[in-house]
């Protein structure tokens, strides 16, 4: 979307700065008053900058904690305790940094799944919505890595079961045989794992940083959808957005971060694990391994398939095929507002998400209801994520009668508040 | 009616996801669900309990200590909890701490306040020979350890109330039909209810020096005390400056929330806005 507002300023010394380098410019265009935006986003819209948000604070307190951490299987455990104890605010540091990871996790879902809602993975941002799963990718091989640092039983054992998905592909020639011992470095998690994981954790958040400025950038040739999920027309469909929508994700980010530090400050281990406080030893097996809270659905998806091979590949399959929804999806219309049938199968696809979520923490044979166990409802479940990808959302936006649409975004607004 | 639709579906979700997680830790445990106990560290104006911990670092020192090390914890971070410098140096100075002497010899001299608790065994092998095979687990992070908190507030295990349990759960006899391995005790707090470590305590085991009688209770909820603070030490500062941030961010998201209705008035009488005039 070309801004018929530039960047011009009347100071000459920046003036000479901004014609040599237009970097204030690019700026203003990107956050500033030279992006027009359509006038009626919600606050779903916000969560597009709290994960901005949380991916600067996992940084700064990120180099902060690694300038204390020790990558060593015998002094990993301890150093994260001399954190907690000895660095000044250390422990704040920490505590920010771990419940960070999740709320990071909390708003990029929500992110995710306003994209679901609103229509925003359709033409013409197909590209803007392959960026975000790689970013979602980035983060969950991040998450995973940070959460092995600590060196506590539930990293040593989470690295354990999750680097040994990969020997299913040892039936690969060449690169397959061996791959679990290449990505150990050794023929056990260990030093050597725990050092690559430290520095790749280091590494993963720059890359992220990279693809988020692609993102960025995507979103800022179409410009972001919106509620209606028609486009923009014109002057009369946008406001600038600064001040409009700095106001607004502003006063959004101060909601979030009192839900952040009522976590960071009162139950700063309600997400965490308590085998977490148990130096890591290869000898003892936790009775339950459990991965972070945000991996459960994909881990429930993983055990539900009796086949290791074919678990690991769904496992990873569940994430990857969103990467088809802009072609799954042959609504014409974006936003399920008007399409009701759609809108009835996403909440049901919410919920069903919350309750992979709920049955990747149960163990497997755990009897739940009707005398049945973990595995079977996982199972259904599972069926039910992989038919809504590929049965529900084709056949359902193609067949589905929509309500019908404003013409405008200015219409529908002022219709809006002239009913009150 | 599609309004309904999804309000219902948020209502089922969240009563779905209430039945779901209440059920969460209600696992297939042998353990009896440690009973609540109150501790003036609970809640948001949460304060360390100056007198039980002080109560139960004598409990520690006279009775745990024996089998039980603390290596993450320094002699100078009891000043945390009510302890002067003197009174530091002179708790430090009772502990022999192995050294190298200037010959080269091993040797061990008196702490100091920057010493950590030593060990009561030389290392691994030593501890499991003297206790049937069975390693007692330092203190430093054992409350945490065993803090499961669940969605559900009543589903959750306190660390605090797993550590009073598992003192005051010992019974002489186990159940009938009980098979007891020799040479383990039986107690309901702990996971499979047989526990390699000999009951600890016993009524008036210690003389504590305030002269609060030493019941068994009494010992065990100053122990816990102790623990939960060895666990998390910054948790009065932590609830403290959590205090002072949530004042901040109420009155700063009100401005906020004000200011963004000023600065949207205009908008939302549906006015054009020119991106070229702002």
């Amino acid at each position: 979307m070309a801004s018929e507002n530039k960047f011009e300023p009347t100071n000459p010394t920046l003036k000479w700065i901004e014609d040599r380098l237009p970097l204030m410019g690019l700026i203003y265009n990107s956050i500033g008053g030279g992006y027009n935006v359509p006038r009626n986003l919600n606050y779903w819209w916000n969560f597009g900058v709290l994960a901005g948000f949380m991916m600067v604070v996992q940084i700064i307190t990120g180099i902060i904690l690694a300038m204390h951490y020790i990558p060593n299987i015998d002094l990993a455990f301890d150093s994260v305790q001399h954190i907690k104890r000895d660095v000044n605010y250390g422990w704040l540091l920490q505590a920010i940094h771990a419940n960070g990871a999740s709320m990071f996790f909390i708003v990029v879902y929500v992110h995710i799944l306003r994209g679901f809602y609103f229509g925003s993975y359709k033409a013409p941002r197909e590209i803007l919505w392959f960026l975000g799963i790689i970013i979602y990718l980035i983060m969950m091989a991040t998450g995973f890595m940070g959460y092995v640092l600590p060196w506590g039983q539930m990293s040593f054992w989470g690295a354990k079961v999750i680097t040994n998905l990969f020997s299913v592909f040892d039936f690969i020639p060449f690169i397959g045989d061996g791959i679990v011992n290449w990505l150990w470095g050794g023929f056990s998690v260990g030093q050597p794992t725990l050092n690559r994981f430290f520095s790749l954790h280091y590494l993963l958040p720059f890359v992220l940083v990279g693809v988020v400025i692609l993102h960025v950038w995507a979103l800022h040739i179409p410009g972001s959808t919106n509620p209606l999920g028609i486009d923009a027309k014109g002057k009369h469909d946008k406001i600038p957005f600064h001040p409009y929508y700095t106001a607004k994700d502003a006063f959004g980010l101060g909601v979030f971060i009192i839900f952040f530090a009522a976590f960071v400050f009162y139950i700063p281990d309600f997400l965490g694990h308590p085998d977490n406080y148990v130096k890591a030893n290869p000898l003892v097996t936790p009775t339950h391994i459990v991965p972070e809270w945000y991996y459960l659905p994909f881990y429930a998806i993983l055990r539900a398939i009796d086949n290791k091979l074919i678990g690991v590949l769904a496992m990873f399959s569940s994430i990857l095929i969103m990467f088809a929804m802009p072609w799954l999806d042959g609504s014409r219309v974006r936003s399920m507002r008007f399409r009701p049938l759609s809108r009835f199968f996403f909440w049901l696809f919410v919920l069903n998400g919350i309750f992979l979520g709920y049955l990747g923490q149960r163990a497997p044979d755990d009897i739940l209801w009707f005398g049945l166990v973990a595995t079977t409802y996982a199972q259904v479940a599972t069926f039910f994520y992989f038919a809504y990808f590929i049965i529900i959302m084709p056949l359902v936006s193609r067949m589905e009668t929509t309500k019908p649409v404003p013409t405008s975004i200015a219409a529908a607004v002022l219709e809006a508040n002239k009913k009150g | 009616m599609l309004k309904n639709i999804k309000i219902k579906g948020l209502l089922a979700g969240l009563v779905g996801a209430t039945i779901a997680f209440s059920g969460a830790t209600a696992a297939e445990s042998t353990a009896k669900h440690p009973e609540r106990h109150h501790y003036e560290s609970a809640g948001i104006f949460g304060k360390f309990d100056i007198p039980s911990i002080q109560r139960g670092l004598q409990v520690y020192r006279e009775v745990c200590s024996a089998c039980h090390s603390l290596n993450l914890v320094a002699f100078r971070t009891l000043g945390d909890i009510g302890y002067n410098e003197d009174e530091i140096k002179a708790i430090a100075a009772e502990y022999d701490i192995d050294t190298i002497d200037e010959t080269g010899e091993v040797t061990s001299r008196p702490g100091i306040p920057a010493d950590y608790f030593p060990s009561p065994y030389a290392n691994e092998q030593a501890a499991r020979a003297s206790n049937n095979g069975a390693l007692p687990p330092d203190f430093s992070t054992i409350v945490k350890a065993r803090e499961h908190l669940a969605f559900m507030p009543w589903s959750s295990v306190y660390g605090e109330d797993y550590v009073i349990a598992l003192m005051t759960g010992y019974h002489d006899e186990p159940p009938a039909g009980f098979d007891l391995l020799d040479g383990l005790f039986y107690n309901d707090a702990f996971e499979g209810n047989q526990i390699a470590m000999t009951p600890p305590l016993s009524d008036g085991i210690i003389e504590y020096a305030d002269g609060t009688e030493t019941t068994v209770e009494q010992m065990s909820y100053d122990v816990a005390n102790f623990l939960a603070w060895v666990s998390d030490p910054t948790m009065q500062q932590r609830k403290e400056m959590g205090l002072k941030v949530m004042l901040f961010m109420f009155v700063f998201v009100v401005m906020l929330y004000f200011t963004n209705k000023r600065v949207w008035k205009k908008v939302k009488k549906g006015e054009d806005i020119d991106p070229s005039e702002v």
